[in-house]
């Protein structure tokens, strides 16, 4: 038998790179300072995906919400692999907390229609909120699975699937369909394949495009990638972006470490043993 | 979706395994029994489970004056749907204001289902809550004791305070090890209010086959002295100094990420934001050069002594005692300054 699956996959800023300049004078972050990156979650649950497909045949779609400069994200699925790539880019869907951007992806999937599994990373790298997986799959009114290691096997209706529950794994078994989010794969992330690379390397979103000659080109080679707005996904507008986003932030503030009562010590035995027996004293020792 | 009801309780959920309750539910008790007192309103713990009735007890203790309990043999092993199910009927039911969930795998798992069926707002991993009138900047409406979910945001560069203005209840998940766990008290009284909630066949989709648990070898949050280790330990052999000094503390031994991904020591030893969250009595950190990662795991410790070769390493930032120097040369003075005093 073979699945079809939609992996959601999400563009981010790389915030291993942070450093003062990324940050604004108001302590916010300013995202166009950082590299923008595959989120690295993302790329498991792709390969989790592509590993399915190997192994039982099938179709993998690459969905993702984002400004038009996230189709890297999309090309980069489909050098590794994966069938088909879409992007939901809509300025309304600007400012969506975790509940909108379920809701959002839910739409989209719906509009894709027929699929076995939908893959997801754990958690993006910018939020790491781990929460859009289960809130789109409340939405779809499909099973959940958290937090997979391995896909063990899959029969015509139902998959069997190692997940870590935080304190070891267990082995579970699903129906389908069933939303699976992924922290890590047996194997590593396949590379991009050469062959791939030179195929799609042209594609493009239609954002991206200037001049309506390119856009029929691409559309007679096959490689203008798919841009949907919330009239596609008939998404209800109160619902999405900010209107639709129950969560507000209210402040933020940039991380200022607390330095008070700070002492330098020597690293001599007198230096050494002083702060031991200030130690003592205040009862932190003994 | 909910209106805000301001004379909803304040709830925790109970987390727990083969009926053993997790240490992070009773330090949310703690809290919410804070946020309770301070909105004028009565505490409350969902628990569900299978023949779990008798944890009722340890909730109370903690602070709960009311404990619902969802038995049902359906909720034996934890899976999401049933444990949504059970949770929004009794949020349907009740109306909290607040319901708070532990940042666990579990939590993190469940929670986020909850809120997507009940269309309200969830804030991921705070590690602090407060009540504070909020005005809002876009229509100056004020809003009188919201719950301010605090959390971490950029991977630890940021610290984003989020509100729910009016899509009831406010749900968060809180990082285990933040919020302190209060003694018990066991004169405490409350009310146990079984409640009965349907599970039908359709919501076990999802069914266990087979669980492994790995015991921890280490109790890192139980600790009132940690000593860790970082990269600049340099290799397995050189953790034994680390261990010697735990030793003579009656410590146990923690790492940083750069040490467990060297192979110097093991996963469950990590403190940092992808391991353990700790807050000890006395935190020695040794060659960690204080990544904001591995600090938001610690820099709630009430005492920080940082020994790094490195005077400009950001651990100093956040630490009592710096000792800049080579912990070959360091440890050995300190364990001789310990063992003089028979501690």
């Amino acid at each position: 038998m073979a699945y079809n699956s939609i992996v959601c996959i999400k563009q981010v800023p790389d915030t291993a790179k942070i450093t003062a300049d990324a940050m604004t004078a108001e302590g916010t972050v300013n995202r166009a300072a950082l590299p923008a990156i595959f989120n690295p979650e993302d790329l498991y649950a792709l390969e989790a995906a592509l590993g399915v497909k190997e192994r039982f045949g099938g179709t993998v779609t690459v969905l993702s919400m984002g400004p038009p400069k996230a189709a890297s994200i999309l090309r980069d699925s489909l050098y590794r692999g994966a069938d088909r790539a879409i992007l939901i880019t809509d300025r309304r869907a600007a400012g969506s907390d975790t509940l909108a951007t379920g809701y959002i992806l839910a739409k989209a999937i719906e509009t894709i229609g027929s699929y076995d599994m939908i893959f997801c990373g754990r958690q993006a790298i910018d939020g790491d909120t781990a929460q859009v997986g289960p809130q789109c799959a409340e939405k779809l009114g499909i099973p959940q699975v958290t937090y997979l290691e391995e896909f063990l096997n899959g029969e015509a209706d139902r998959v069997r699937l190692r997940r870590n529950h935080g304190n070891g794994w267990e082995v579970v078994e699903s129906t389908l369909p069933v939303l699976i989010t992924v922290v890590s794969t047996p194997d590593a992330v396949r590379p991009w394949a050469a062959r791939r690379v030179m195929k799609y390397k042209k594609a493009r979103i239609p954002a991206e495009v200037i001049s309506p000659e390119e856009l029929e080109s691409l559309k007679a080679k096959g490689l203008l990638l798919e841009q949907w707005t919330m009239e596609d996904i008939h998404a209800d507008f109160d619902r999405c972006g900010l209107a639709g986003s129950p969560t507000k932030v209210y402040r933020i503030q940039s991380v200022v470490l607390t330095k008070e009562g700070f002492s330098k010590v020597e690293p001599t035995e007198d230096g050494i043993n002083g702060m031991i027996h200030e130690l003592i004293t205040d009862r932190t020792l003994g | 979706m909910t209106k805000p009801n301001r004379q909803g309780e304040v709830w925790v959920f109970a987390e727990q395994q083969d009926g053993q309750l997790h240490d992070v539910s009773l330090e949310l008790c703690g809290r919410a029994r804070l946020l309770a007192n301070q909105l004028g309103v009565t505490m409350g713990v969902i628990l569900p489970g299978n023949n779990v009735e008798s944890l009722a007890s340890t909730l109370i203790a903690h602070g709960a004056d009311n404990v619902y309990v969802v038995d049902c043999p359906r909720l034996a092993q934890f899976t999401t749907l049933p444990y949504a199910r059970a949770v929004c009927a009794l949020i349907d039911k009740y109306h909290p204001q607040i319901v708070i969930y532990g940042a666990t795998p579990l939590g993190r798992d469940l929670a986020p289902r909850v809120a997507s069926e009940m269309r309200s707002g969830m804030t991921a991993d705070c590690t602090d809550l407060q009540i504070e009138n909020v005005i809002d900047p876009k229509t100056k409406t004020e809003h009188e004791n919201l719950l301010l979910q605090i959390r971490p945001a950029f991977g630890g560069n940021i610290i984003a305070t989020i509100v729910n203005y009016d899509q009831w209840p406010q749900m968060a998940t809180v990082r285990e090890g933040v919020m302190p766990l209060l003694p018990a008290d066991a004169n405490r009284t409350g009310r146990v209010i079984r409640e009965n909630v349907e599970i039908s066949e359709a919501l076990m989709a999802v069914r266990v086959l087979e669980r492994h648990v790995e015991q921890r070898k280490v109790n890192l949050k139980a600790s009132r002295i940690i000593v860790a280790g970082g990269g600049g330990i340099g290799s397995r052999e050189n953790f034994e100094l680390i261990y010697e000094l735990a030793g003579v503390l009656g410590g146990v031994v923690g790492a940083s990420r750069a040490a467990v991904d060297s192979g110097f020591i093991g996963k469950e030893h990590q403190i940092g934001q992808t391991g353990t969250t700790v807050r000890p009595a006395l935190y020695v950190a040794v060659g960690i050069s204080g990544a904001i990662q591995h600090r938001a795991g610690m820099e709630e410790s009430a005492k920080i002594i940082a020994v790094n070769t490195d005077p400009e390493a950001p651990i100093f930032s956040i630490a009592h005692y710096g000792i800049v120097g080579d912990y070959a040369d360091v440890l050995p003075k300190m364990i001789k300054a310990i063992r003089t005093r028979n501690l």
